[in-house]
């Protein structure tokens, strides 16, 4: 079975953000692979450890993109692709670049993070099923293939989904799917002679435009206090009720 | 010419979600046509609902292959709709839903999509919408000069208001092919609670770390009973176990945006911030003088939430 993940190199979550011309300064900030997209590479090297078949890892972005693909390799991944794209590509036009090196390798599965912690739009993965007219599953926390046909369980509001698709199909991973493993030593040097192809992509022009990033005022800080249990709760129930008035 | 703002409505088994009522409201601000758009099986009789909160047109399509959401049949239809109407802008709720349809239908009209908005401003006859990008450390202002503009939106940002428009509907026949219907939904395993759905609680009651088990999730239940409130985890009690992750609030969870928020023994890590800052008061119970999250609580309380809470529960019930 040949699988394929996207993956997307993000700010790590503890980062500062601060501004520089008006845009988001990466100056000094530690870069990693979407927690999410961790889980999906996780989920692909398990599939593979189950089914045999390959594990190809894809990415778009800037040449730094290439610590991810690395990553990837070294927990157990077998090629890379890392496709050059603008970082200020808006997902209308992320969608088209990855999908159509996506496509190129004619996967069997593809498997994405549900969701990516910096941008936080959760649109790639699906627009990439309908430019490549596949079947999508989002916000999976279980998969379970059998042949050509995915029973996945899906987070919805108010519960969980069972829902069959065809593969080949584009599956968006939950975070709890499964606990991702760290690249071993051997991995890591493994890695390293692994291949990884690096394309370029046709500029596609966005649809969504920036027009202004700001951050956001600091919150001015709120009262605290300590004491004894009664008269700390009795404080704290008049001010719900007499300021915040939730009561 | 694009005109006309449409609002997807989210509903299971004929239940409207209250932030489709919330966008109705929002997109009558615009002076433009709102036209709701409901699929399902049995849904004609929601046109009234739908006119009462803001829908001065209602589309509705009613067959047995939307009786269940399927992004295949509910991408394939919605885009055909469009096509027919030219619609200048489509809001959806920030749901499982919205967040499933928009993009397919996005992509299927090769149209710009801005999702999870905190806000949707006109300017200039524009529609600007506000968005957090690095969970909430910063935002960004977004346009889409094509139309249709679309847009998904949280809920609990605007007011549901009775507006008595019209809801004229107008029955759809369904034009899709058996090539759409590529989802197989096999079931829907409801999550069984009395609470509230969290992303639209007005309420919520948070235990991390310091909840210790079970016990703790005990109290904090009694205290969520007490404002009818939903409950919610930090990152650390799911990982514990004493809480399944479906109540995970946080960059990696769910965003909550209620009236009160309490974290009860949650240090407050960033990522647990991220998804609750925005929750209009927020207090805080731990033991930690200098946990993090009373950098951002409006009313902090340094103790044992063991002992704390189940004394503001005795205090609240004397006040009611």
């Amino acid at each position: 079975m040949k699988i394929v993940v996207t993956v997307k190199q993000t700010f790590d979550t503890e980062a500062k953000i601060t501004l520089k011309d008006g845009k988001i300064n990466s100056d000094g900030v530690n870069l990693i692979m979407n927690p999410y997209d961790e889980t999906a590479v996780e989920e692909a090297l398990q599939i593979k450890e189950k089914n045999g078949g390959e594990v190809i890892v894809v990415t778009a972005g800037t040449d730094k993109c290439m610590d991810c693909i690395r990553q990837a390799l070294a927990m157990g991944a077998d090629k890379g692709v890392l496709v050059k794209a603008d970082t200020e590509a808006d997902e209308f036009a992320r969608a088209i670049i990855l999908a159509k090196a996506v496509a190129e390798l004619a996967p069997d599965l593809i498997l994405c993070g549900h969701v990516a912690a910096d941008d936080g739009s959760s649109q790639v993965p699906t627009r990439m099923a309908e430019i490549m007219n596949l079947p999508h599953v989002n916000v999976v926390r279980k998969l379970e293939l059998a042949g050509k046909a995915a029973t996945c369980t899906r987070e919805t509001d108010g519960g969980t989904e069972i829902i069959e698709v065809a593969l080949p199909a584009i599956i968006t991973c939950q975070v709890g799917m499964n606990e991702p493993r760290y690249p071993s030593m051997k991995g890591i040097m493994q890695a390293k002679k692994k291949p990884v192809d690096t394309k370029d992509a046709a500029a596609v022009a966005n649809k969504a435009n920036v027009v202004e990033y700001f951050i956001p005022p600091a919150k001015a800080a709120g009262q605290k206090i300590e004491g004894e249990p009664k008269e700390v709760a009795a404080a704290l129930a008049n001010w719900l009720k007499n300021v915040a008035k939730v009561v | 010419m694009a005109k006309g703002t449409w609002v997807f409505v989210d509903q299971r088994d004929g239940k409207i979600r209250k932030v489709t009522f919330e966008l109705l409201a929002k997109a009558a601000e615009f002076g433009d046509e709102v036209v709701a758009v409901v699929m399902g099986k049995g849904v004609e009789g929601l046109a009234a609902e739908l006119g009462k909160f803001g829908a001065d047109k209602v589309f509705v399509v009613d067959d047995d292959r939307f009786a269940s959401y399927n992004t295949g049949a509910f991408a394939a239809q919605f885009a055909a709709l469009v096509k027919e109407n030219q619609p200048a802008a489509i809001l959806f709720g920030h749901t499982a839903m919205g967040k499933d349809l928009a993009p397919r239908l996005a992509q299927k009209l090769e149209a710009g999509l801005v999702t999870d908005c905190t806000a949707v401003d006109q300017v200039g006859g524009k529609l600007v919408f506000t968005r957090p990008v690095y969970a909430g450390k910063a935002f960004a202002k977004v346009t889409v000069d094509t139309a249709p503009v679309m847009a998904t939106i949280r809920a609990n940002i605007y007011e549901v208001k009775e507006l008595g428009k019209a809801g004229a509907a107008t029955k759809v026949a369904p034009s899709i092919g058996d090539a759409d219907l590529y989802q197989k939904v096999v079931k829907f395993e409801p999550m069984v609670s009395a609470r509230p759905e969290l992303t639209e609680a007005q309420y919520v009651v948070s235990g991390g770390r310091g909840a210790r088990g079970a016990e703790g999730f005990k109290i904090i239940d009694d205290l969520a009973d007490f404002f009818g409130a939903a409950v919610g985890a930090s990152r650390a009690a799911v990982d514990s176990g004493w809480i399944d992750n479906a109540y995970q609030v946080g960059q990696t969870g769910k965003v909550v945006n209620p009236v009160l928020y309490i974290a009860a023994g949650i240090s407050g890590a960033i990522q647990h911030i991220a998804g609750m800052s925005s929750s209009k008061n927020i207090v805080a119970i731990n033991k930690d003088p200098e946990a993090p999250i009373f950098g951002v609580s409006d009313f902090g309380v340094v103790g044992d939430m063991f002992q704390v809470m189940p004394a503001l529960l005795e205090e609240l019930k004397k006040m009611k």
